[in-house]
């Protein structure tokens, strides 16, 4: 089958695991003899073809016609199954009611229409970052995606996360195909109780526009379903994986410090759970004083956490390395003796697969999708900072213990990959084509 | 007679590599950032030092010796001079040997040692005692602190080592009702005299002469001497002090500050009641007018003119704890590697940069950051104080 594919990043274009995972999966649908065609804003260098993949950015499609003459084409019936947004939300007064009736942004197809319609023709700038002018890029992306389901043979549409869904819309719009909409991490996830109106109009419009949805896990399933009012009967569950490329060996890898170290990586922000790390680093560090704990990433909640370690003056033991790339990434965990993922809300959270694939033992949070799949690490609720401190202490204090579970996990990561993964991606293709 | 005194203050920090990661900790002992040290020290050597000495020469050649003026130089930037900027140096010398310009003395490291280590500080300012003579040839007899940071204890102690004057901020806070334009005494003190900057007729130099939002802009040099006379009658001592890199760094030579500069004497010589004069000079001709309390600390910083620009924030204070932790076994470590590193990250620039209260000198905060943010001062800071631990650990073996 060959696949219409929408993806915001891409590596090495990555802010976090969207770009990882995509990588994954993609490589390994290719495997199974699926053909992608894989669309990202920008791409740096050439454009990437062979015989099942071909990446393309955004920025290199020129764009002929305007979307009015490109929808023209389109027989009406196409287009009907764009619903109505329903404008009754509970618990607003009267007031209330009529200020959000003008704040708010829903996607539907006049706003849709209002945005893209004067866009010009031709070739569209990307940064293909998460900037300033990110809603302007979503919706040249949209426009690209448009003329690229004129141009190109495809037989499904598939995009991941709520930058693409309009995008994906636009090409079904255009191309009649069917539409598969990849879900990695929800606005509520990202915001907690206050999410981004626009993007979470965003997602719904994705969403409930989509003949398919794909969930990272159950927990993030249930989320779409109760929060984006969707058919549960269309969404289904196809947990993420790891590449297992490995090129440091923890054996190898060069310590600079004698000191344990237990690691903490990923973007600072309140979804990952970094307080409750630093919260625990400071009841670790009174128990076990030869531990060094890092926070590698960066992010809104970066300098709260810098002045959070001075004031508890944990400057001897607490570091932190901004992002990481590349090899410094495997270095990372490589040196680490304990890793900690403590967010908050996690639809799936692949990272502590890759600290176990460098022998790395893992605790992370029960809200977390990885944590419905992945048995041998120690699960704690994000916000018992005594039972991750215990955790953490065990782990650091009684070796065999340590080693037995990073084994264990060693094992059981064996039988995980993005095969499992992309077999079921390609089912649900063709179910939905069917 | 009113005596303009001119202080200007040379400084240059020994700044760190940004670059100084965690992975480096344990396993680099390059600290400082030759390159940027070199290029800002070129830089300003050849946009300030080098031709506002050739100006001040010229100035006291061409006025009979009557110009007279003093600098304080760090012991960080005498280093930096000899490194990367050796001329600087010779021209320096070449002031000092008309007589015209007197030596302050100050802490080698341009640190807060004051306000923490006594001991710390007695030793930082022998060093920079030496350093003077052996650069020089030199004896100051005229101190000034970090910053302008000065209390009454910190007085006390600068009459003890010797002094004959001590110069510090004519903070509002401690002047009340006060002039500034007057040789004042330390609270506790005998002999010690204390010169109190004009904060006004200073900044009008060092910060307002070329900002085109003041009132007053431009100020010429009739404006300024207009400003002078009004001491007149209530004053005797008129204390411009500022950073020398106000000349053609801070304000660039394209706002005319050398032709503001090289008139201002004539100027000022061509009035009846008034002449310059040094530090020393002008405690040794003047009666103290009055005492004056400080109880607390005080600086030249920001509005606040106090010590917050450097101390009281977490990464501040964490940083300074970190620092003095490592004190004792540094010291006792003997290595002359680890002790100069040490004490060049005392320098108060380092403290500067955690500074975390932008309000309205964040612009001037700003200018000299090398840093995109206070907290990743901090963590560089941090990380170079943990490799000297390591290095501490690795000695003891």
């Amino acid at each position: 089958m060959k696949v219409l594919m929408f993806g915001w990043e891409f590596p090495p274009h990555i802010s976090g695991g969207l770009g990882t995972a995509c990588l994954g999966l993609t490589k390994a649908m290719i495997n199974i003899g699926e053909e992608i065609l894989f669309v990202m804003p920008k791409i740096n260098g050439e454009a990437v073809s062979d015989d099942l993949f071909h990446l393309m950015g955004a920025s290199d499609v020129e764009v002929t016609r305007s979307r009015r003459e490109m929808l023209r084409d389109v027989s009406p019936e196409t287009i009907r199954f764009l619903e109505v947004d329903s404008t009754l939300r509970p618990y607003l007064n009267e007031v209330t009611y009529q200020t959000w009736l003008k704040e708010q942004v829903n996607y539907n197809e006049s706003v849709v229409e209002a945005r893209y319609e004067d866009q010009k023709i031709g070739k569209f700038e990307f940064s293909g970052v998460y900037g300033p002018q990110l809603m302007d890029e979503v919706a040249r992306y949209a426009l690209v995606a448009a003329q690229l389901a004129g141009q190109e043979q495809f037989d499904v549409i598939h995009a991941h996360d709520w930058m693409t869904y309009v995008a994906g819309v636009e090409a079904k719009k255009i191309s009649g195909k069917k539409l598969v909409c990849h879900i990695h991490a929800t606005e509520f996830d990202r915001s907690g109780e206050h999410p981004n109106t626009e993007i979470f109009e965003i997602e719904k419009y994705g969403l409930q526009n989509a003949d398919r949805v794909l969930a990272v896990s159950h927990r993030t399933r249930d989320i779409v379903i109760r929060c984006y009012d969707l058919d549960p009967a269309k969404v289904h569950v196809v947990h993420n994986a790891v590449s297992k490329d490995v090129t440091v060996q923890r054996a190898q890898v060069k310590r600079n410090l004698d000191e344990k170290i237990v690691l903490f990586l990923g973007r600072v922000t309140g979804q990952k759970g970094p307080d409750y790390f630093v919260q625990a680093a400071r009841k670790v560090v009174d128990q076990v004083p030869n531990v060094r704990f890092v926070m590698a990433g960066s992010g809104d909640l970066w300098p709260r956490m810098v002045e959070r370690i001075a004031r508890e003056r944990l400057q001897k033991h607490f570091h932190f390395t901004g992002f990481l790339r590349g090899s410094d990434v495997e270095d990372m965990f490589a040196m680490s003796d304990v890793y900690v993922m403590p967010s908050v809300s996690e639809p799936f959270g692949i990272t502590p697969f890759e600290a176990v694939l460098y022998g790395t033992p893992v605790i992370i949070s029960k809200q977390s999708g990885i944590a419905e799949i992945f048995e041998n690490a120690e699960k704690v609720d994000f916000w018992d900072v005594d039972r991750l401190t215990e955790s953490i202490v065990n782990l650091l204090t009684d070796e065999e213990y340590a080693n037995n579970m990073a084994i264990n996990a060693t094992r059981e990561l064996e039988l995980i990959n993005w095969d499992g993964a992309a077999n079921k991606v390609a089912a649900h293709y063709k179910e939905v084509t069917a | 007679m009113i005596d303009v005194c001119f202080y200007f203050q040379v400084h240059q920090p020994f700044r760190l590599r940004r670059d100084y990661n965690f992975f480096k900790i344990g396993q680099d002992r390059v600290y400082f950032d030759e390159y940027l040290n070199r290029d800002i020290m070129q830089r300003v050597a050849t946009r300030c030092y080098l031709p506002a000495n050739r100006m001040m020469l010229d100035l006291i050649k061409q006025h009979n010796m009557k110009f007279r003026l003093s600098y304080s130089i760090s012991g960080t930037a005498v280093e930096q001079f000899k490194l990367y900027a050796p001329e600087v140096i010779d021209s320096f010398q070449k002031l000092v040997d008309t007589g015209c310009v007197e030596l302050i003395n100050e802490t080698y490291y341009h640190s807060l040692a004051s306000c923490h280590d006594e001991k710390e500080f007695i030793a930082q300012v022998q060093k920079h005692r030496d350093l003077m003579k052996d650069t020089f040839g030199y004896e100051p007899t005229a101190f000034r602190n970090t910053e302008l940071i000065y209390n009454n204890q910190l007085a006390e102690q600068v009459e003890n080592m010797g002094y004959k004057v001590m110069l510090t901020e004519g903070a509002n806070q401690i002047l009340g009702w006060r002039t500034p334009n007057f040789c004042y005494m330390p609270a506790n003190c005998y002999k010690l005299k204390l010169l109190l900057r004009n904060y006004r007729l200073s900044d009008d130099i060092a910060f307002r002469f070329s900002n085109a939002g003041c009132p007053e802009y431009p100020i010429t040099v009739d404006k300024y001497i207009g400003w002078l006379k009004q001491v007149a009658g209530n004053g005797e001592v008129v204390n411009l002090f500022m950073d020398y890199e106000t000349f053609g760094e801070h304000q660039r030579k394209e706002t005319g500050i050398f032709d503001f500069m090289k008139e201002l004497p004539g100027a000022i010589l061509g009035e009846d009641d008034f002449a310059f004069k040094t530090p020393t000079e002008v405690a040794t001709t003047q009666q103290a007018m009055s005492k004056i309390d400080v109880p607390y600390d005080i600086s030249w910083a920001d509005v606040e003119r106090d010590l917050t620009a450097w101390i009281g924030n977490p990464l501040q204070d964490s940083a300074m704890e970190f620092l003095g932790d490592l004190k004792e076994q540094v010291l006792a470590s003997k290595d002359d590697g680890i002790i100069e590193s040490w004490r060049k990250l005392q320098t108060s620039d380092h403290f500067y940069y955690m500074c975390t209260k932008w309000f309205s000198d964040g612009d001037v905060h700003k200018y000299f950051n090398p840093y995109r943010s206070p907290h990743d001062a901090y963590v560089v800071y941090c990380n170079i104080l943990n490799d000297i631990e390591e290095s501490l650990k690795l000695q003891k073996g």
